[in-house]
């Protein structure tokens, strides 16, 4: 589905509130690689991610996405980071079906790749931690993006969920996408590549 | 883009409905004003006559900025901006649907209620239609000008008085020729150019209060 | 380390400029004062109180030029990222604020005598005050956020937003003042002024001016003075 895709960065650097978090980083993902950041607390696996999500900008060195549909990264990605974008007043499938139509357009809500379909009328404000992981989790299967950018995505998650998350991912990486994940759990993936971060001197 | 809009416009309606906008706080503010007005300067009638057009633009004004730090203080919160910076909408015409949504929950439903709680302040009756046309011109830009001091302190735990330094100066346009509207005694044909330039006035805001609103979440989503 | 080239340039440039401006400052605050309290002529209808003006019309001038001056070096900021250009709209507001007080304290202090009370709600005093506010909530921004780079963006956003709405609250107020006094109370300046008093008035705006310059160069020196501390101390936390 996503085809010759390459995210290439060169001597990346970041910087946040005036600080240099991490400089001099060299990568390229092709489609259909997993990729797990590790690093020691504060070596910037966050800011990576954020900036690869668009969020901020890198302090110096390029990032260009190849083969993508649009010149602009962070419409071609999901990021799920530590705050789950979800509205409590609103319900289940509210939620959901409007991060579809915001982000997505014509595509539809998927409710059951997380197996949320029988807590579609709930409010949010009822689910448990890993509920509200899993609704989050749910944009990255309605709405395809080739990019999933993934920051701690295992926390509060049951092993059935766990499950979940590894068959979709492991899905979305046969379709030629790209998963970058920070995380401390093991997503038990079958080929997995690492990409280590060392915090700026 | 248009269906992504329309989603966010409904979705930020439907939780102002649903209790997040402030809309009965606000009211309940201007109410309190409504009371307190005569106890502070008395009950004289032909006192509160002259006043009650002035205070209720006073009240409005407040109201309004009461409710600014709820337009985007909870999405910068719980994430909802991060996503929303990663799809072709372009932000600055989300943080301008968020401020309609606001307009249509908060400063319009409270334009059209204030000017008949003026009577209640000896308003003149011939004067309702004036105040409620002005009032309604005048509401979109109190939300164009309340959306940019809730972005300025969306970050800040404590941003609800930072909010009232930075924007009531800049409201004072909007209460200048919002009263001048209403105490022109020359009958409705003399409001005429005080309406123009309010609406002039909510075009200028049109423009800057988006720009400057995202430019300001953008600084503190990074 | 580019990044701290050009306020190191700045600093040598501030030290070896800083004694001469406050030379020039004193000389002509000198001139201006003597003339203005010993050669220029008392005001044939407000008799000595007009030597007020040499003080309220120069502090009034600063201070919106002061606002000028910070909305340009925010734009700047904006435009071309240069590091100095946040301190120095930093550094010009509260100097600005105090030649905002000053001019509204005189005006008010000028107006006991004429109007025979300390506050009059006319067009200019009242754009004076608003304009005051507004310094006051710049300053506000940049004291509320802790984080600097933070604090620069939001407040760069404040002082150009302030700098578009300015003329059109400046406009509304004096319509309003129209509206509500239909005959002027008092106009001071213009060009009817008389030579004698013009010159005197030019050399206390000069001065007043130079004044506000070297005021902003000695809290620029210490702005930067500061940032470094700060940085050197994030680097120590950072290597431990």
């Amino acid at each position: 589905m996503f085809k010759g895709l390459v995210l290439e960065a060169r001597s990346l650097a970041c910087e946040r509130g005036g600080r240099l978090i991490f400089k001099d980083l060299d990568f390229a993902i092709k489609g259909g690689e997993g990729v797990e950041l590790r690093g020691p607390n504060g070596a910037g696996k966050s800011s990576l991610l954020r900036l690869l999500a668009g969020l901020n900008k890198p302090a110096a060195g390029t990032l260009t996405l190849t083969g993508a549909s649009h010149e602009d990264r962070a419409s071609e990605a999901h990021y799920i980071g530590h705050h789950e974008a979800v509205k409590p007043a609103l319900s289940v499938r509210e939620n959901l079906e409007f991060w579809t139509s915001f982000l997505g357009g014509e595509s539809s809500a998927n409710f059951t790749a997380f197996r949320l379909e029988k807590l579609t009328e709930d409010e949010a404000r009822y689910l448990s931690e890993g509920q509200r992981r899993r609704l989050a989790l749910s944009r990255l299967v309605s709405v395809p993006r080739p990019i999933w950018l993934l920051d701690e995505p295992t926390v509060g998650l049951d092993q059935a969920a766990l499950a979940d998350l590894r068959r979709e991912t492991e899905a979305h990486l046969a379709q030629g996408g790209i998963v970058i994940a920070a995380t401390h759990a093991d997503l038990g993936l079958k080929s997995i590549r690492t990409l280590e971060i060392k915090r700026a001197a | 883009m248009g269906v992504a809009l329309k989603a966010l416009l409904w979705r930020d309606i439907a939780l102002a409905r649903k209790g997040g906008g402030g809309l009965g706080a606000a009211l309940s503010f201007i109410l309190a004003v409504v009371v307190l007005v005569p106890l502070s300067i008395g009950p004289d009638l032909n006192l509160l006559a002259r006043l009650a057009a002035g205070l209720m633009w006073l009240s409005l004004l407040l109201a309004v900025l009461l409710t600014a730090d709820r337009i985007f203080q909870q999405d910068l919160e719980d994430g909802t901006l991060d996503v929303m910076t990663m799809s072709a909408v372009p932000f600055e015409l989300v943080a301008l649907v968020k401020t309609i949504a606001h307009w249509l929950t908060v400063s319009l439903p409270l334009a059209l209620i204030a000017p008949p709680l003026g009577l209640m302040l000896n308003l003149d009756v011939a004067a309702l239609p004036v105040l409620w046309l002005a009032m309604v011109t005048g509401s979109f830009a109190l939300s164009l000008l309340a959306a940019l001091g809730g972005a300025i302190t969306a970050g800040l735990r404590r941003g609800g008085l930072l909010i009232s330094i930075l924007i009531l100066p800049l409201y004072i346009p909007v209460l200048i020729f919002g009263v001048s509207a209403t105490s022109m005694m020359m009958g409705p044909q003399s409001a005429v150019p005080s309406l123009l330039i309010l609406l002039a006035i909510t075009l200028v805001c049109l423009v800057i209060s988006p720009l400057a609103c995202a430019a300001a979440l953008r600084a503190y989503l990074r | 380390m580019q990044k701290f080239a050009n306020p190191t340039v700045f600093l040598k440039l501030a030290n070896a400029l800083l004694p001469f401006m406050w030379l020039a400052v004193f000389v002509l605050f000198a001139c201006g004062l003597y003339g203005a309290l010993i050669t220029s002529p008392a005001d044939y209808q407000q008799g000595e109180t007009v030597r007020i003006m040499y003080l309220h019309v120069p502090a009034a001038w600063v201070a919106m030029m002061a606002y000028g001056f910070m909305a340009f070096a925010s734009a700047i900021a904006l435009i071309f990222r240069h590091p100095l250009a946040d301190a120095a709209a930093k550094s010009a507001a509260p100097v600005g604020a105090v030649f905002c007080f000053l001019a509204l304290a005189t005006g008010s202090i000028w107006g006991k005598p004429m109007w025979g009370t300390w506050w009059v709600w006319d067009a200019r005093l009242t754009s004076m005050f608003i304009l005051m506010l507004l310094y006051l909530g710049y300053i506000a921004i940049w004291q509320a956020i802790e984080e600097p780079h933070l604090a620069a963006t939001i407040a760069r956003i404040v002082a150009l937003v302030g700098s578009v709405i300015l003329p059109i609250i400046k406009f509304s107020v004096e319509w309003w003042n129209t509206l509500h006094q239909p005959a002027s109370v008092f106009k001071m300046g213009g060009p009817t002024i008389d030579k004698s008093m013009l010159w005197v008035l030019l050399v206390m705006a000069l001065a007043s001016t130079l004044l506000f310059f070297t005021l902003l160069m000695v809290s620029l020196r210490s702005e930067i003075a500061a940032r470094k501390l700060r940085q050197n101390r994030l680097q120590a936390i950072r290597s431990n």
